[in-house]
């Protein structure tokens, strides 16, 4: 006789009973994040191509520099070359939505977790699951749950930026020089400034390494999530794949390899800029 | 404890028993400190609490510079942090102005902080993405002042240290003793009446500390400030102190002025401490000088009148000055019209060894 232990018996009887006793919350959910996503995507596919590229290189030369600006019209008019133009901006509006949601949710937990050494061990364990369960398999619920299509797909993009951020953030406030942090109460700032005004410049530069981190794995997930129907680049490439049609899982590749550098070149120096960039 | 001449005048903080115990059981362990009279080293046994600051009692007046000096780890640094609260005291009150600290609430504390005590850091704890003028304006800043009005007064605070020509630097670009001169000119901005200078110059070299002490101590004045220093060198507690207090282990063993100290240690830690010191300074002729009967018994045949006068607080190089220059038997200190006592070049030398002039002598 043997003894067998599966999660699944526990678990998939869960994801059922979510599914049919709280449907509806799932589809409203679903609802609301497929209208923020199709917004997004028709503001960036309703111009010409040529404008969206013009425009986004025109607002990261006045935000950052010139170099940078540079890099964001090649990138951008290289998606627009390969003539994935609708597909790039399926994944950037995909892969944007997923990032801000997962700073949205990471920054402010990690600066929890920074002052609260219990809640980061309660959150360790979460995290560590998060990072390496293979990602397909959370993709499994949240099609049950979601069904097929780019809702899933954000979710679990979402699920898997987290965890590099939140991980980051509780570093980068824990690094915060505690000369700072006691220069701010000894002369009379209020918590909201010293977070603002001192703990946030000076966790700056980890903070951006974990954006960075969050932005290119949400940009792996979105192609993985490509089989799940969300469209997009990971389509092009899941079409590749399964035609055996090199060309196309090249250039949808590289495409994304370009969407990935746009994102992290741009977000590095948008945010390194204020902190006084050389002069520290 | 010996407690030293006071400055008249009105006392602006007021250092009640305080004590800081750390460690988890710190109440309790304080609770039986107080009933049992436990030392440092039972609390440490039996509550695994460390004892940082042990009943430390002193006062300063308006005006004022008062020293703390101790050894790493006499517990200096815990000390000054409860003044303005950032380490709260297990026990003892602190009172700024008359009004208790321990009872303050949030806001009201940000308040006294922001207005009425400034803090300068060993670490000077400058942000470096920031200019050195906005540095200095930070306190402003915080209070939420207008920027135009708060960049004019830390113009002046600069100004004042020297440092007109850097506003537009950042804190990276300058040297050790300049960035500490921004944090002195921060610390001057919010106008505070009390400056809580914590080892400040400690990590300057010898020239520059020596520099920034004078002038810290010339624009405290200068600007009517109190200011309770801490240091570890005694060289720089004398030099910038009124008072000093010596610290060991927590306790603050003897409170004085430099001369105090020095004529009348209160233990043997004391004494090696103020052993080493150049007393040529620090020593004046009403504490080396002996009474006017005990000079006449010595030399019957020398009138007082005939010696060089000095005052009683001509310090002994100016005595021996005084001494070598008119090669008398002694120098007459007059006091109020009177002479008070006479200088002995006997008396002279053991004042220069650090001892009182006689028995009878002194004050």
């Amino acid at each position: 006789m043997t003894f067998q232990f599966s999660i699944g018996t526990w678990l998939a009887p869960f994801v059922d009973w979510l599914n049919a006793n709280l449907h509806g919350l799932f589809y409203v959910i679903g609802r609301v994040v497929e209208a923020v996503l199709g917004a997004f995507q028709s503001l960036l596919l309703y111009p010409p191509a040529i404008v969206v590229i013009l425009l986004v290189t025109i607002t990261v030369a006045l935000l950052t520099g010139l170099r940078v600006a540079l890099l964001a019209f090649l990138c951008l008019g290289f998606c627009w070359l390969m003539n994935l133009w609708p597909q790039s901006m399926q994944t950037i509006a995909l892969v944007f939505t997923a990032v801000v949601a997962a700073v949205a949710i990471a920054v402010p937990l990690g600066i929890m977790a920074s002052r609260r050494p219990r809640l980061e061990a309660a959150l360790r364990p979460i995290l560590d699951i998060m990072q390496t369960v293979p990602p397909w398999v959370y993709l499994i619920p949240a099609v049950i749950l979601f069904s097929l299509g780019q809702v899933p797909a954000l979710l679990a993009t979402v699920v898997y930026g987290v965890p590099p951020m939140l991980r980051l953030t509780t570093l980068a406030f824990r690094q915060v020089p505690k000369d700072l942090l006691e220069l701010g109460q000894a002369i009379g700032a209020p918590p909201r400034i010293i977070l603002t005004r001192i703990e946030f410049p000076a966790a700056l530069p980890t903070l951006v390494v974990g954006l960075n981190q969050c932005i290119l794995l949400s940009l792996a997930m979105v192609v993985l999530a490509g089989l799940v129907g969300a469209g997009g680049l990971g389509a092009e490439v899941t079409r590749g794949l399964t035609r055996m049609e090199m060309g196309l899982g090249l250039r949808a590749g590289l495409a994304i390899v370009a969407i990935a550098l746009l994102f992290d070149r741009v977000s590095r120096s948008a945010l390194q800029r204020p902190a006084g960039g050389s002069r520290i | 404890m010996t407690t030293g001449s006071m400055n008249a005048g009105e006392i602006l903080l007021d250092c009640q028993s305080a004590w800081k115990i750390f460690g988890t059981r710190a109440p309790a362990a304080m609770d039986a400190v107080q009933r049992r009279n436990l030392g440092k080293r039972e609390v440490l046994q039996e509550f695994d609490c460390v004892v940082g600051v042990s009943d430390a009692s002193f006062q300063v007046g308006r005006g004022e510079i008062f020293c703390i000096m101790g050894l790493s780890g006499s517990g200096k640094s815990t000390l000054i942090r409860m003044l303005n609260r950032l380490i709260e005291p297990t026990s003892g009150q602190i009172k700024v102005k008359g009004r208790d600290i321990g009872a303050m609430s949030e806001p009201d504390l940000r308040e006294l902080r922001a207005k009425h005590m400034a803090m300068v850091f060993q670490s000077v704890a400058l942000l470096p993405n920031r200019t050195v003028l906005e540095n200095a304006a930070f306190g402003l800043e915080v209070r939420g002042l207008p920027k135009a009005e708060r960049n004019q007064t830390a113009k002046a605070a600069l100004a004042k240290v020297g440092l007109a020509d850097w506003m537009e630097r950042y804190p990276g670009e300058l040297s050790g003793g300049m960035q500490q001169r921004v944090g002195l000119a921060r610390a001057l901005t919010s106008d505070p009446e009390i400056i809580l200078m914590d080892e400040p110059f400690s990590a300057l070299d010898p020239l520059i500390r020596r520099q920034l002490q004078d002038e810290f101590r010339q624009l405290t004045k200068e600007l009517g400030k109190s200011a309770i220093f801490i240091t570890h060198d005694l060289d720089e507690a004398i030099r910038i102190g009124d008072r000093i207090a010596i610290m060991k282990d927590g306790v603050i063993i003897q409170t004085g002025t430099a001369e105090e100290l020095i004529l009348n240690p209160a233990d043997d830690y004391v004494a090696e401490f103020v052993a080493g010191i150049s007393k040529l300074h620090l020593i004046k002729a009403h504490s080396v000088m002996i009474p006017p009967a005990e000079f006449q018994r010595e030399h019957p045949g020398v009138g007082l009148e005939s010696l060089p006068l000095t005052s009683p607080d001509t310090d002994i190089d100016g005595l021996i000055e005084l001494m070598v220059g008119h090669r008398s038997a002694g120098l007459a200190v007059v006091e109020a019209g009177q002479i008070a006592g006479v200088v002995t070049p006997t008396s002279l030398l053991l004042g220069v060894k650090g001892s009182q002039a006689s028995e009878t002598g002194g004050h």
